[in-house]
């Protein structure tokens, strides 16, 4: 089973069994047709493709992408995860635009992990866009020059003379034109260009880019085809549960293995060592493999069963007596003394509050927050004559072998990861527990295939959380209404001067380098609760904070809020120009596209509050209309979306749903969302104490996209931001009240 | 303990506790990975199946429950999605990472039967327990209504909406 094949036919597959009949079918098929491409798999084109300048760069990109049979289909592979936020279909676009074929006779084909092959294949910070947008259309574009060559050569005429269009190549003079897979032969012998010389289309030309192309997987995933991690089936699978110390870190003193063993359908119970941390310290620490107990079954329902006996004695560690009061309690202790350290300073601070006409003071905060991916984290695994073979639904596979060999002594060489479709990512599967698991089970019982899954409850209670944060704020604006004074006291989590992982808070972070008189000081609480990346990490607790205090400097100066920010960004430094045009030019919109001016006639209890953020690139507005009750229960009634993501939306459809799911996903994170710590602990433990949105909360979202000069970026992160802080303060133009502290169902929001 | 159980128009006797949740059976004994596995508390829906033709939360379900009666999963639906609900969702671009969809199809395929044209209204009732974590719910309400006027389903095995 070290090759699972994966079909031309069948993309969905997860059953090797099932592949490797499809394989054998689709290479009979392809026959002696030329596979553009060196693919390892297909017998016979390394060979053909010995003569095609082995060793360029251009031969291993534009094969390891693209592969054309003699009937003219064009498979075209997808390196990175497709954690939900559309890359399976985005990236194989920019390649068959200049490719120039017709997106009807292309197929997708996920790749493994193979970063020799494929380099970066991972997803995260939404840069899937800005880092590929040029080499992948190189690579189509390299692909397709190739064909004008052999084309050429065939009819003996000049290259100039040459177009293409839908997968052949025409000369117009004589009216011939020969298809892509009858060029092939020809092709292949064809020095490839280089890929950073060949020419690109003009953008007036895009045929594929810029049109509306439904996901990749849309028809396997309404007919139920496996596609999941949680899918995988191998013959001979048994399946597992692992039990670790509700007390993150914590390690097994004691379990009473035996009893379980008898337990029915269970196979195997044992505890699992955590590794010792290495010499030099730099462990995955959380991140890496934890002691627990694993108990492995027929399936997965004995297995869980089984652990309903489970009696483990904990060795819970130094961490057991923490919890969310004693956070808050040190936090607002830290406040009132010297900050640790310094970030920024400019102008004088002090001086500028005492001459100020009006300060305003204020401590805000924000909760950790779980991902809660629907599909629960799992990985499959088969360890086997000294290899680990591995499927995982993991958003950084490299990381998660990288995790697993030095947890497991293995080399990484000896580790094979596939790539299955992942039931959301948001940030959690850049961590790879699951996947080290899965590995550490299936390596007490070789030869045999395991597949962990997580209940709800580990997953809930094993998170990379996003951290919770406070900031002690005071701002002062003149008498004019300006903003001349802003200075934050920021107490994060983390160890020593260190922040925890996505708890740092960058110097730059808006509104630092617009107002004249600015500090940020920063002091750390210790803690043993593991955080991580949250959907735009940072950004989306460091808005909220920024964007409402600004509102409240705003009211305090009795100026419309919109403008406050306008104002703010009008006369940037040359370093600040191109961050301040973009924010204003959305801001600009979004206050045309919501009728903001008439916002004054909306009824008592309803109001609508602007914020805007920058973050992954790309730079968001957005209005937000709420209505509160008297008694103080919010409805969101519609979020209008401006992004300025750059020249170019590639994927129109998906470009739509990602914003709106992202606004629609910062909504849910500000109404009810808190993961406390209560006994080193977390208290929630599935979504009837950890909310996720539902259907009748979900507003209108309507998304606008600003096109500037730019080049193009990335969508899976930038517009959630703005949406918490603009619901909040449009929460405070409906109602008065001030949220300063998230979740809103905490909140006393009654008026009237 | 051995519960026949009619599973997409075909019948299955497995041998299993009489406890087990039918999501288990499934998935981990009749192979039918289509029907997800979200919280085990009947919270999210993604377990969502029909049986007699009522939505159900398949992960509290026992087995020995729905014994002699008809299951149908999203692989019942239509095995070529040729249902007007699988056709919108396709039509309308709905999944971002589509693991809930298999449950939103069978609960929004139980509320067409019973209301072939639903308002927003009727259908946020009828898709409130069914969780979208992408937060697809504006394609999701949409294409409801797109399949509700779409010509009906042709060639299905069980006439599914």
């Amino acid at each position: 089973m070290t090759s699972t094949l994966k079909p031309d036919t069948e993309r969905s597959s997860l059953n090797p069994q099932v592949d490797r009949r499809a394989f054998l079918r689709v290479t009979a098929l392809a026959g002696g047709g030329l596979l553009l491409g060196s693919y390892s798999r297909v017998a016979g084109a390394a060979e053909r493709l010995g003569t095609l300048g082995a060793g360029s760069a251009a031969d291993t990109a534009i094969g390891h992408f693209i592969r054309i049979t003699p009937d003219g289909i064009v498979t075209i592979i997808a390196k990175n995860p497709e954690i939900g936020q559309g890359v399976k279909t985005m990236l194989p676009m920019l390649i068959a635009e200049e490719l120039d074929v017709d997106w009807k006779n292309v197929r997708i084909e996920q790749a493994d992990l193979d970063t020799t092959k494929f380099q970066a294949q991972s997803a995260g910070g939404s840069t899937a866009t800005p880092t590929n947008w040029l080499p992948q259309r190189r690579v189509g574009a390299a692909a397709r020059a190739m064909f004008v060559t052999a084309a050429a050569q065939t009819w003996n005429v000049p290259e100039a003379e040459l177009e293409t269009a839908s997968g052949t190549v025409r000369h117009k003079a004589s009216n011939r034109t020969l298809g892509y897979g009858q060029l092939l032969e020809k092709a292949a012998a064809v020095t490839p260009p280089a890929l950073d010389k060949v020419p690109l289309k003009d953008p007036k030309n895009f045929r594929i880019i810029g049109t509306k192309v439904p996901g990749v997987d849309n028809h396997a995933i309404v007919t139920g085809k496996p596609l999941f991690g949680i899918d995988v089936t191998l013959p001979g699978m048994l399946y597992a549960v692992y039990q670790k110390c509700p007390v993150w870190g914590g390690k097994v003193a004691s379990a009473n293995l035996d009893e379980i063993r008898k337990e029915p359908g269970v196979k195997h119970a044992f505890v699992i060592e955590p590794p010792a941390p290495p010499s030099d310290g730099r462990g995955p620490g959380l991140a890496g493999l934890l002691g627990g107990v694993a108990i492995v079954a027929d399936n997965w329902w004995l297995a869980n069963e089984a652990r309903k006996k489970l009696k483990v004695t904990w060795d819970e560690g130094a961490t057991a007596s923490q919890g969310t009061a004693s956070f808050d309690a040190k936090a607002a202790e830290l406040s009132k003394g010297t900050p640790l350290k310094n970030l920024r300073r400019d102008g004088d601070v002090e001086g500028a509050l005492k001459g100020a006409a009006k300060t305003v003071t204020a401590a805000y905060s924000y909760p950790f927050i779980a991902h809660a991916t629907l599909e629960p984290q799992n990985s499959t695994a088969l360890f086997k004559d000294g290899k680990m073979e591995i499927w995982s639904p993991s958003q950084s596979p490299a990381n998660g072998r990288s995790v697993t060999a030095q947890a497991l002594g293995l080399e990484q060489t000896d580790i094979t990861v596939h790539m299955t479709r992942v039931g959301g990512g948001f940030g959690r599967r850049l961590n790879n527990d699951y996947m080290v698991e899965a590995a550490a089970i299936a390596k007490r019982i070789p030869g045999t295939p395991v597949k962990l899954l997580w209940a709800r409850e580990d997953d809930i209670a094993h998170d990379f959380y996003r951290p919770a944060g406070y900031h002690y704020l005071t701002g002062g604006v003149d008498a004019s209404g300006k903003i001349v004074a802003w200075k934050n006291h920021f107490v994060s989590f983390g160890t020593g001067e260190s922040f925890t992982q996505s708890g740092n808070i960058a110097p730059t972070e808006f509104p630092s380098r617009f107002i004249p008189n600015f500090q940020l000081d920063y002091s750390i609480l210790e803690s043993g609760v593991p955080t991580g990346f949250l959907r735009a990490p940072g950004s989306n607790a460091l808005a909220f904070v920024m964007q409402s205090f600004i509102d409240e400097l705003a009211d305090a100066a009795g100026k419309d809020p919109l403008q406050v920010r306008l104002d703010l960004l009008s006369n940037p430094a040359a370093e600040t120009a191109e961050f301040a045009g973009r924010v204003r030019g959305v801001l600009e919109m979004v206050r045309d596209v919501s009728d903001w001016k008439n916002r004054g006639s909306l009824p008592k209890g309803t109001g609508k509050g602007v914020a805007f953020h920058f973050s992954h690139r790309g730079y968001f507005a957005e209005v937000v209309q709420a209505t509160v009750s008297k008694a103080g229960t919010v409805k969101v009634d519609k979020v209008w979306v401006v992004g300025d993501i750059g020249s170019q939306v590639i994927n129109p459809s998906n470009a739509e749903s990602q914003a709106q799911g992202a606004a629609l996903d910062g909504i849910a994170e500000a109404l009810a969302q808190e993961i406390t710590v209560d006994r080193g602990r977390a208290v929630q433990q599935n979504f009837n104490t950890f909310p996720l949105l539902r259907m009748r909360q979900a507003p209108p979202v309507e998304v606008h996209f600003k096109l500037t000069e730019f080049a193009p970026t990335g969508l899976g992160e930038p517009a959630l931001p703005p949406v918490v802080p603009a619901l909040c303060n449009a929460i405070h133009a409906a109602t008065g009240k001030r949220v300063r502290s998230l979740p809103l169902s905490k909140q006393d929001l009654k008026w009237g | 303990m051995a519960t026949t159980l009619k599973v997409n128009g075909q019948s299955h006797t497995v041998d299993v506790p009489a406890d087990m949740p039918l999501l288990w059976v499934l998935r981990d004994v009749l192979d039918l990975k289509g029907t997800k596995f979200g919280c085990g508390i009947s919270q999210c829906g993604a377990c969502t199946v029909h049986v007699n033709g009522n939505a159900v939360r398949s992960c509290t379900r026992r087995v020995s429950t729905v014994a002699n009666m008809e299951v149908t999963t999203v692989e019942g639906l239509s095995p070529e999605g040729t249902t007007a609900l699988q056709r919108a969702w396709e039509e309308l671009d709905v999944p971002q990472c589509g693991y809930c969809q298999a449950g939103q199809l069978m609960a929004a395929s139980a509320l067409l039967k019973n209301n072939p044209n639903p308002t927003d209204a009727d259908i946020d009732t009828a898709m409130n327990g069914n969780i979208c974590r992408c937060t697809t719910y504006l394609r999701i309400r949409q294409a409801i209504h797109r399949a509700a006027q779409m010509p009906a389903t042709v060639g299905t095995r069980n006439s599914e909406p």
